[in-house]
């Protein structure tokens, strides 16, 4: 005696209908058009990358590095960045840069106003919480097979399951953040008139910045590791290295790919933990780390750029 | 003096049903059964008060007594349930946000208890952070918080970031900051309660030097009667979201309202919040060069003094007691005594608004303290018994328990206090 005696319920049939029957044929051309601004920007790095020789992006790479993360991460970016040119994997490399970059872009351009909202109204993340939860956990195989379905396969098609899988992070903390501003703060900019807006611009996001930034550092990460699995679905770069080798029981080849992404991770994370940490010394505001990012030498001077950012 | 902020039977309930508990409220259940039968908290119950353009209005509690949920409420953080709060003609507890914002930006200003200095910004981006907010130029917000700042003594430290600086230190960039939007009213919300008790005196004195040119409205909340003594022209006490009693210093200490407040004033240093005047009467004189020891005897019997003071013309020579006069003339015999014969050269003399722990010594050698004004002229005497019997009064609380607000009409009226 069991529930099943009783009702079978035909979900997978459910689910075949729903994609199949209705969200495929009904609105194939509304996903092949969302993915239009990501192919763009991602051929736009992609070209990039492969037209800007090894040694210039190694050296902003160590730069960058030496920069945000001291001079150990510099020297390993140095080393590791020269042993993928020799085994082999540069452009493989580069394209999963483009496309990791693209990834957090995009988890950026979406995780960071939709944490705002819910750090706003309740309501909003009470619906959003869970959601975020369902991305986090459901196995990323499982979208996969509709990815392809809706999006057809490709490079866009593995940057759509990376967001997926990697946009939580930046959107709870951003949310995150911005709520454990101090209340008193809220209160003192209220009480001399801030509209939210100023509000928000003025206190909430300069002070929830580090958050932020720890929420980007852990999409950065997770994006990275999606890396082989949206290969799976005709993304390129290191993770297809992998994948090939896995097919055809080369160990080798798999490492090397491995390797390759290893190396990525540790240097990419550095930089953007140290971007974050930036923030501990003198609290960055969005512009000034973009700024200082392209203008070296901006940030050592406090003095002048407190006067310039306010 | 202009009434500048005027409220009005102004409630405050906290929780999802106010109305019903308005309705408890009102006829007259306690806060705590309210708190019990409907799950609604009383903030604030029934509070009514003016203040006067260029006073500093205190308002005393203990915590949990609603001081400030009031005070948040007279620059709208707080939306009152019911009543008026009407600065100038504008209602700040029913107006639209974009009044509300207005209003804010250009009369009303706050310094919090913890300072809430913002971070990520300068000292002089703190101080210019409301001027900001209205979108004065950057040229012009930090000349004006430049000069905020040197009122508080801290323009040195304009570039520093507020995590540089000590509590006190702190605490005057909040007070500049209130001050370089030049508002009308300042709301201070126990801006020295988390400072340690040497730089509070000091802030303390300080805002008194300040007020003395600003001539701010200022609302003060505070835990310390002995700090709302000192700076307060008026002073409201709280308890349980209700204003017990509202009054001058000398009017609490002299005559608190009910036995809360009398437990409260119980250990105030009353030589500290009476002056002089409050313990002065007429002069009785008599003239150098026409009166005798004789007269100076009849003055003294017939005005019950144990001394009179000597006037040459306009000016005081002295002083007589009533002993020495009695001696001298004893001694004599038929002939009349000059009153420079008994004439005490040697007296103290103090003025109006002089506190009366400072009299203490001048009262020890028994002689009346002459009161002078401003020209050096006799307008009281200060009796030493006097002094000692209004330090050691014990408060009477007012017989009359249904109009607690009432000023206590044989108090003379304070000298215009700090």
């Amino acid at each position: 005696m069991s529930p099943s005696d009783i009702l079978v319920i035909p979900f997978d049939d459910w689910i075949n209908a729903l994609v199949r029957g209705w969200l495929v044929p009904n609105f194939r051309p509304f996903f092949r058009a969302v993915q239009v601004p990501i192919t763009q920007v991602l051929n736009g790095l992609d070209a990039f990358f492969a037209f800007v020789p090894m040694l210039v992006v190694t050296a902003v790479l160590a730069l960058l590095a030496l920069k945000y993360a001291g001079r150990g991460i510099a020297i390993f970016t140095l080393i590791g960045l020269a042993f993928i040119d020799m085994i082999g994997l540069w452009p493989e490399t580069m394209t999963t840069l483009a496309m990791i970059i693209t990834a957090v872009v995009f988890c950026a351009v979406i995780g960071i106003p939709l944490g705002i909202l819910a750090a706003r109204n309740d309501t909003t993340w009470k619906v959003l919480r869970p959601t975020l939860d369902v991305m986090q956990t459901i196995p990323s195989f499982v979208y996969l097979v509709p990815i392809v379905m809706l999006f057809g396969v490709g490079m866009a098609p593995g940057i759509i399951a990376t967001i997926i899988f990697a946009l939580p992070p930046i959107v709870r903390l951003t949310n995150l953040g911005i709520r454990n501003v101090r209340g008193d703060l809220i209160e003192a900019a209220e009480a001399f008139g801030s509209t939210p807006l100023q509000m928000l611009f003025e206190v909430q996001l300069p002070l929830a910045m580090r958050t932020i930034m720890a929420g980007l550092n852990q999409t950065l990460m997770l994006a990275l590791s999606m890396v082989v699995i949206a290969a799976l679905i005709g993304a390129g770069g290191l993770g297809l290295v992998v994948n090939t080798g896995l097919g055809r029981l080369d160990v080798g080849g798999a490492t090397a790919g491995g390797i390759g992404i290893v190396i990525l991770a540790i240097i990419l994370d550095r930089i953007t933990q140290g971007l974050g940490e930036q923030g501990k010394v003198e609290t960055v505001s969005l512009r000034k780390t973009l700024v200082s990012m392209f203008r070296p030498g901006a940030s050592t001077a406090p003095a002048a750029t407190g006067k310039a950012a306010s | 003096m202009a009434v500048k902020l005027k409220v009005q039977n102004v409630f405050k309930i906290f929780g999802n049903r106010p109305d019903e508990a308005l309705r408890l409220l009102q006829s007259g259940h306690s806060k705590e059964n309210i708190l019990k039968t409907t799950g609604q908290t009383v903030g604030v119950q029934d509070a009514s008060f003016d203040v006067e353009e260029g006073e500093i209005f205190v308002v005393m509690g203990l915590s949990g007594s609603g001081k400030s949920t009031l005070v948040r409420m007279l620059n709208g953080l707080i939306r009152p349930t019911s009543g008026q709060i009407l600065i100038d003609a504008d209602d700040v507890a029913s107006c639209g946000s974009g009044k509300l914002r207005d209003i804010r930006r250009q009369k009303i200003a706050m310094v919090f208890q913890h300072f809430a200095l913002f971070p990520h910004r300068t000292i002089l981006e703190n101080a210019a952070y409301g001027l900001k907010i209205k979108g004065v130029p950057a040229e012009q917000r930090h000349a004006r918080a430049r000069k905020a700042l040197e009122q508080v003594g801290l323009s040195s430290w304009a570039d520093s970031k507020p995590s540089d600086l000590s509590g006190g230190m702190q605490q005057r960039v909040g007070l500049a900051r209130g001050l370089a939007t030049d508002p009308q009213i300042l709301l201070m919300d126990e801006p020295f309660g988390a400072l340690d008790p040497l730089i509070r005196r000091e802030m303390q004195d300080e805002l008194l030097a300040l007020q003395k040119t600003l001539k701010k409205t200022i609302i003060f909340i505070t835990h310390d009667l002995n700090e709302a003594l000192l700076l307060g022209n008026k002073i409201a006490i709280m308890k349980d979201g209700r204003i017990v009693q509202i009054g001058t210093a000398q009017d609490i200490v002299s005559s608190p309202a009910d036995d809360y407040v009398a437990a409260f004033v119980a250990d105030i240093d009353r030589g500290r919040v009476f002056t002089a005047e409050t313990v002065a009467r007429e002069a009785a004189t008599v003239q150098l060069g026409s009166d005798t020891a004789g007269d100076a005897m009849r003055t003294m019997e017939e005005e019950n003094r144990n001394a009179v003071f000597v006037m040459d013309g306009d000016d005081i020579a002295g002083v007589v007691t009533y002993q020495q006069a009695a001696a001298a003339d004893r001694d004599s015999g038929p002939v009349d005594v000059p009153l420079a014969d008994v004439l005490i050269t040697e007296f103290s003399t103090t003025n109006a608004d002089t506190q009366l722990a400072d009299l203490y010594g001048p009262a020890s050698s028994g002689l009346p303290i002459a009161v002078t004004d401003a020209g050096n002229r006799l307008v009281g005497v200060v009796e030493p018994e006097a002094v000692f019997a209004q330090l050691s009064a014990e408060p009477v609380v007012s017989e009359d328990g249904s109009t607690p607000l009432s000023t206590d009409k044989t108090q003379p009226s304070p000298a215009a206090t700090p």
